[in-house]
């Protein structure tokens, strides 16, 4: 294990190096980050052994991923905004294919107006691709889960894409200490990738991306749709087996232990606020700040967020009695995209929690300790509407 | 080596694969396309020269060169497009409507 002090794409690309995908595709330009930058340097020195595809667009990056994971190899690519729109298309096909590929999405906010900062927008409205969604708080759980990804997209239980997302520039681009464990441990962890249901080989010939007709079409996707549901259990093991074969080297630099779902200060808290990625560390000081008061507040942090982990979700918040949904996504016309999954969880409770809507952040806003402190009274007092936007 | 056993499922009764890989090669053959065809081209083997051009251009890659030289479109897969009959030079080709 070495300590470093980098940034949060290049901890991404350092994970990917050390996962030796055997292609991995890009397409270099905003919006694009310093990952795939570092991944071309890393394979020009020498560093890592895969082929790197500069494709025509996000489109093509995907489409080579697609492609090579067919023919029974580890790819990889990383995205952002814009980019992981254009590859909407394909997001779809690589998921029913059950090709395991895997990807970064750092969170930018898509246009129109034109912006390069953060928000969710991009990865929230590709929620129903089919791909397994997993959300870094700090630079060292973006390391941590762009290692396990790999290992959990390629279980043979699971066979589905997954994307680690980031929040842009609030971690994309920040320094942070990041434990690198040794590249043994990790060749331990993360074995080569052995295809289980689909190669390329002239021979064993066989046929991928058929047809699906009607009288087929609706078992293969539940054949699909239930893998994605039980991959739930084969990620609770890899956060298991990952938490114990990587112990903490940095205090607070993630969970002691992986879970779907990170609990801070809930175990007495009568108010929950829900949030992912980053913020949470903003969050996490106000409650440190409103405790001391003597609030009692927590978060539920969520990472795993495709499947949805209700069971856990509900389990943590079994004794909250209000709860603050923070988001920095929307739907349009429509009630928040995680509120709407929580109402719906909480919905057949006996004892359901009072449920609060937050938008906050959109664009790159900055979230601040004021704006936490200010949804936290207004969930404790209940004001407000039941969705409130925090400028 | 994929070991195609482990690669197949059963849902609501029915075998699939997972991702629906098919287990063989050349499984375009075995889907008859031609049942999605409204119209049928029917050449006239009096004005048809053989010059291949319908051939060249069948987007399906259906139709084949005769004993004769002529060439004429392999029904289990034409889905009536009608290009052929649009780019015969010689007029030789015409849609006809399938009927029952």
């Amino acid at each position: 294990m070495t300590k470093q002090i980098m940034e949060a794409s290049h901890a991404i690309a350092e994970a990917v190096r050390m996962a030796k995908p055997a292609v991995i595709a890009a397409y270099p330009i905003t919006p694009q980050t310093h990952i795939v930058e570092r991944l071309s340097e890393f394979i020009a020195d020498g560093e890592l052994d895969s082929e790197y595809i500069r494709v025509e667009s996000e489109f093509g990056a995907i489409s080579a991923c697609l492609g090579a994971s067919a023919t029974g190899t580890r790819a990889y690519t990383a995205t952002c905004s814009q980019g992981l729109a254009l590859m909407n298309e394909v997001l779809f096909i690589v998921s029913g294919m059950r090709l395991p590929v895997c990807m970064t999405v750092v969170n930018r906010a898509l246009s129109a107006p034109i912006s390069i900062w953060n928000d969710h927008q991009d990865s929230i409205s590709a929620r129903d691709v089919g791909w397994i969604q997993m959300y870094a708080e700090t630079s060292q759980e973006c390391y941590d889960l762009t290692l396990m990804q790999f290992k959990i997209s390629e279980d043979h239980r699971v066979l589905t894409p997954s994307m680690v997302c980031l929040d842009g520039f609030t971690l994309s681009h920040v320094y942070e200490p990041v434990d690198i464990p040794a590249q043994e441990q990790v060749d331990k962890f993360l074995p080569r990738y052995k295809p289980y249901h689909a190669i390329l080989d002239p021979e064993q010939p066989m046929t991928l991306g058929p047809i699906g007709f009607p009288s087929e079409y609706m078992e293969i996707r539940k054949s699909q749709i239930d893998a994605i549901e039980d991959s739930l259990r084969v990620i609770e093991e890899v956060y298991n087996e990952f938490s114990d074969s990587f112990p903490v080297g940095i205090k607070k630099a993630r969970p002691e232990r992986y879970f779907h779902v990170e609990e801070y200060q809930l175990e007495d808290a009568e108010i929950a606020l829900v949030a992912m990625g980053s913020v949470c560390g903003t969050i996490k000081v106000v409650i440190d700040e409103l405790r001391k008061k003597g609030e009692r507040v927590g978060l539920l942090k969520l990472i795993t967020y495709r499947p949805f982990p209700r069971q856990a979700i509900k389990d943590a918040l079994k004794r909250v009695e209000k709860v603050a949904v923070l988001e920095k996504a929307v739907s349009p016309g429509g009630d928040g995209p995680i509120y709407c999954e929580f109402s719906s969880l909480f919905y057949d409770s006996e004892d359901r929690p009072e449920l609060r809507d937050f938008i906050i952040g959109l664009g790159g806003r900055d979230v601040s300790l004021e704006h936490i402190k200010k949804i936290y009274e207004m969930t404790k007092e209940g004001k407000g509407e039941k969705q409130e936007w925090v400028f | 080596m994929i070991d195609f056993e482990n690669v197949k499922l059963k849902v609501n009764d029915k075998e699939i694969t997972i991702g629906a890989v098919l287990m063989s090669d050349g499984s375009t053959r075995k889907n008859k396309t031609g049942a999605w065809r409204s119209k049928r081209p029917v050449v006239d083997f009096e004005r048809c020269t053989g010059c291949g051009v319908c051939w060249s251009l069948c987007p399906e890659g259906c139709i084949e060169k005769r004993s004769d030289g002529k060439f004429e479109a392999d029904l289990d897969y034409c889905k009536g497009c009608g290009i052929c009959a649009n780019e015969c030079p010689r007029k030789a080709i015409t849609m006809v409507m399938e009927e029952k």
